[in-house]
Parts: C-alpha cells; sequence; structure tokens
C-alpha cells in the first residue's frame, strides 16, 4: 500500500458524493420510466451500476425472463410464476431494516443510508433450489460482511437472524386461508458465514435493481446453500447469542436443516440432491447436471464445516 | 338428459391436452422449466380423469344423472396420462438412468406411492373391455375397486411432492376422499333403519 500518495485530483474538484448519488438516482428513475414505458412491466426497476467482481462465474447466464418469471417467494403464494404475478402491490420505498440483539449500533437504518456506505458490485453466482432445479444470476450487492461491521457485534453475537416483511395487505401468500408458513419469514447464518467474501446482501439483478418477485429492494444471496436460505424483502437483522429457528426448520425439522449447505451426499428425506435441471438450457430434452458439493463453492467455504458431520447438519 | 355426446368424444377432448402440452415442450414454450410443467401437468391430468371416472357412480345416485356409459373411457383415460406422466419422468427426466430410477423408487416414499399407484391401474386397463366383463363376471367388478386405493395413492404422491401445504394437492386429496367417502355412507343412509323396517312389519 502507497502510504502519503498526493491525491491527482484535488478535492474541490470531486463531484460531491450527494449530488453524485441524485445523478444516478435521476438518471435511473428516468431509465426505469421510459423502461416501465416501452415494457408496461417491472414496475420501478431502474439502471444499476455495478463493479464487475472476480467471485463471479463465467457459465452463460440464466435468461432474465426465467429468473424474474419463476422463483419461490411464499409471501406472494406458493406456485412459481405467483410471485410475478401479485409482487406488483408491494410496497418497497420508504424501506427501512431494524438491526438489533447484541450489537454496538442497533437501530432502524433506512435503506438508502444503508446504501450509502457501500459499493456495488456485479456478482454471477450459481443459484440452487432445494426442489432439484439451478440458475446462474447476474446479482448486484454488497457484502454483508460490511453492515455486520458498521453494526459493531458485541462478542457473545454468534448468529445473525434475518427477517421478510410481513404486509399482508400487499402480500397476497400472507393473506392465505391455509397458513403457508409461519411468518415472518425467518432465516439465519452462523457469523462467519454472514462475514464470507461470496456473502452478499443483493439490491439488484441483471444491471437493475430488484424486481419485487425476488426479494426487493433487498435480499440475501447464499450461493453455496440452497436458495431457500436467501431471505428476500429484508425488515430485520438480529445478532443472536443461539442458533435462530428458521421458517423452514419449523415448518418440516426433519427435511430442513440450519445449515443447508447444497450437498449431493445428502438427499432431502422426499427426493435426491444428486443431479439438478439448469433452467433455461433447452426445453423439455434438457439433461439433468450433477451437482455439486457446496454448489462448486467448496474451495471457498468447505473450510468453514471442517470436522463437522454434514449428515447431522444438514 | 336428451343427449349425451358419443363415447369417442371424450377421447377426442381427453388426449387434447397431452398433445397441447407436448407439442409446446418441444417448441420450447413451457416456461422455465418446460420438462417439469409437462410431467407435472400429465401426472395432474391423470388424477382428474381419477377423479371424474369415481364421480360417475356418486353423480348417478344423489343427481340421478347417469354418465355411466362414459366411465371406462375416463379410466382408461386416466392410465393413459399416467403411463405418459411415468414415461417424460423416465425418459425426459431421468434419462433411463436405471440405478437412479430404481434408488427413487426404493428411497422416495412418494415416488414408491407414485409407481404403486400406477401399478393397481394396469390390471384395471387390462380388463377394461367387454370380454373380460364377461369372462370375471362377479370378479371384475372386485377387481376394478383396485381404482379406490389407486386414487387415494395418487393423489397422496402430489401431495407429498410439494413444500409446505399449497391448496392444489390437498383439493385433490379431498375430492378423492369425498367420493370414497360417498361410497361409505350413502348405502347405510339409503338402509332402512330398523325401526322402519319394523313399522312396515318385517
Amino acid at each position: 500500500m502507497l502510504i502519503g500518495r498526493k491525491a491527482d485530483i484535488a478535492p474541490s474538484e470531486i463531484t460531491p458524493r450527494a449530488v453524485w448519488l441524485d445523478r444516478r438516482r435521476f438518471l435511473g428513475a428516468a431509465g426505469g420510466l421510459g423502461a416501465g414505458l416501452i415494457l408496461g412491466g417491472e414496475a420501478g426497476a431502474a439502471p444499476l451500476q455495478a463493479a464487475a467482481s472476480p467471485l463471479s462465474t463465467g457459465e452463460p447466464k440464466t435468461p432474465k425472463e426465467d429468473v424474474t418469471s419463476y422463483n419461490n417467494f411464499y409471501e406472494f403464494g406458493t406456485g412459481k410464476s405467483d410471485p410475478k404475478a401479485n409482487a406488483g402491490s408491494l410496497t418497497t420505498s420508504p424501506w427501512s431494516i431494524r438491526i438489533d440483539g447484541l450489537v454496538n449500533k442497533p437501530g432502524d437504518y433506512a435503506l438508502e443510508d444503508i446504501l450509502k456506505g457501500v459499493s456495488l458490485e456485479e456478482r454471477i453466482y450459481r443459484m440452487r433450489c432445494v426442489e432439484g432445479w439451478s440458475m446462474v444470476i447476474p446479482w448486484i450487492g454488497f457484502p454483508l460482511s460490511e453492515i455486520v461491521r458498521r453494526a459493531e457485534p458485541q462478542g457473545s453475537a454468534r448468529y445473525l437472524r434475518f427477517e421478510t416483511l410481513v404486509r399482508p395487505a400487499e402480500m397476497s401468500g400472507q393473506r392465505s386461508i391455509l397458513p403457508i408458513l409461519d411468518w415472518p419469514y425467518v432465516e439465519g447464518l452462523r457469523m462467519d458465514e454472514a462475514m464470507h467474501p461470496l456473502t452478499i446482501l443483493a439490491t439488484g439483478l441483471y444491471g437493475e435493481t430488484l424486481p419485487n418477485q425476488n426479494g426487493a429492494p433487498v435480499r440475501l444471496v447464499v450461493p453455496w446453500k440452497y436458495g431457500f436460505k436467501g431471505v428476500k424483502s429484508i425488515v430485520r437483522i438480529s445478532f443472536v447469542e443461539a442458533e435462530p429457528r428458521t421458517s423452514w426448520m419449523t415448518q418440516s425439522p426433519r427435511e430442513y436443516g440450519f445449515y443447508a449447505n447444497v450437498n449431493p451426499a445428502v438427499d432431502h428425506p422426499r427426493w435426491s440432491q444428486k443431479t439438478e435441471r439448469r433452467i433455461g438450457e433447452g426445453g423439455i430434452f434438457v439433461k439433468r447436471r450433477e451437482t455439486l458439493p457446496f454448489n462448486g463453492y467448496a474451495d471457498q467455504v468447505a473450510g468453514l464445516y471442517s470436522g463437522m458431520d454434514l449428515r447431522t447438519f444438514f | 338428459m336428451r343427449f349425451l355426446p358419443p363415447v369417442w368424444l371424450v377421447y377426442a377432448l381427453g388426449f387434447i391436452p397431452a398433445v397441447a402440452y407436448f407439442a409446446l415442450g418441444v417448441m420450447d414454450r413451457l416456461g422455465a422449466d418446460p420438462q417439469n410443467v409437462l410431467e407435472r401437468a400429465l401426472g395432474l391430468w391423470a388424477l382428474r380423469f381419477l377423479v371424474a371416472g369415481l364421480a360417475i357412480t356418486p353423480l348417478r345416485r344423489s343427481l340421478g344423472l347417469n354418465l355411466l356409459r362414459y366411465r371406462r373411457s375416463l379410466g382408461l383415460l386416466a392410465f393413459w396420462y399416467a403411463c405418459l406422466h411415468l414415461s417424460v419422468y423416465l425418459v425426459l427426466d431421468q434419462g433411463l438412468d436405471g440405478a437412479a430410477i430404481w434408488a427413487d423408487i426404493v428411497k422416495r416414499p412418494y415416488i414408491t406411492i407414485g409407481m404403486a399407484a400406477f401399478a393397481l391401474l394396469v390390471p384395471l386397463a387390462l380388463t377394461s373391455n367387454a370380454f373380460s366383463i364377461r369372462r370375471l363376471g362377479p370378479g371384475w367388478t372386485r377387481l376394478h375397486r383396485l381404482v379406490y386405493p389407486a386414487a387415494l395413492l395418487a393423489a397422496a404422491h402430489f401431495v407429498m411432492l410439494v413444500k409446505a401445504w399449497p391448496p392444489e394437492p390437498l383439493v385433490y386429496l379431498g375430492l378423492v376422499v369425498l367420493l370414497l367417502a360417498y361410497r361409505v355412507v350413502e348405502p347405510r343412509l339409503r338402509r332402512p333403519s330398523p325401526r322402519a323396517r319394523a313399522a312396515q312389519g318385517r
């Protein structure tokens, strides 16, 4: 690192951050408006600038249409097309995240304030759903570790517990007569998982802000775990001492564990996890592909679990 | 009812979903996960035809609507859709990987159950003809009661392959249970009570 290097540009020449952000917001709003007029969909999607990342995969990306029209977000219904059909009603601005628990800086933080301190990166990650299908998605986001650091966790904070918004008026799945899950949707990570450079909070995909159906305005992405760990539309992050009980653990403790690492050697009790179908890869004649340990991220993350029996801690 | 459409029309209409799904599948117009859509659609239509076939008797007894002449076609359509559903699973989904398929059948209860439902339908399809009815006599009726467990297993197969408890599979399971319960409850309601029999001087 160079110390005491003279700046090439005088500070006075640098556009103040607020103005710069405003310019982007203006362009984003204008772009979003234009796209909205042309496409008539994807309400509120605005272009999002992001730097490329060496952590991205070079695999062919799943078409945007598939990424935004085929996914699970039970707050809007259990069908794969329900999120796109029903998430338009969600208001994502203003948005704030409550950070509480074992931290020195608890509080309700406006999302725009959180985003002021971070630089966005494009992370092209594989996504493996516990149901046996997969995608390659160009997320835009920032490392979760930045939020953790800023919250200043206390020594006793060993886990993070995330909550999705509960707003039945705008989330049709939460109005279901048969309750689908125990709302709010709760997910969790161990502190070292949360601090891992691959773990991001995403605010966009495919160069734009997140569509509502993909978890707007901010969601978790942990590429070596099954997709359901990626809690969407986050409103609360709590720093806790004990392992949080997640929604899927409550729903079926035999089938869904806390870790939910992608693992072809540990089957879901009702179906095999050895193979997966890559979405958007060739109609009804698509061949299944082998599922990789830790979804192909074993080199980076297997060390987090050394010494653990992954059959017990599934 | 005066006019009842001919039986061949049930077959003609009944195979439209299969032809449409295969055509759309080949053109890659079945959305993001076309193989899964095709597989599930064929299975769902098999279940629908099973439910329709089970509804014939209750409709006749409770509403006096006699659609008995369509029962065989509905049953056979259910069987053919189950065949197509199974073929898509074996050929397109599993790529005829014998080891993977066998592991699925013995290890996964929902596949075991689906296979059992299919196995129960096979003798019914083989004996769905006038010759077998004559040949088997009263045994034919007893044999074809296998459709009851087959429908229950098929509905359970649907419920077990989804996460959480989405309504659709439960609705089908509910319909099957209702239609089977009718067969248990209705004869008891119909039979006069001992007191009524006594009043008739017996």
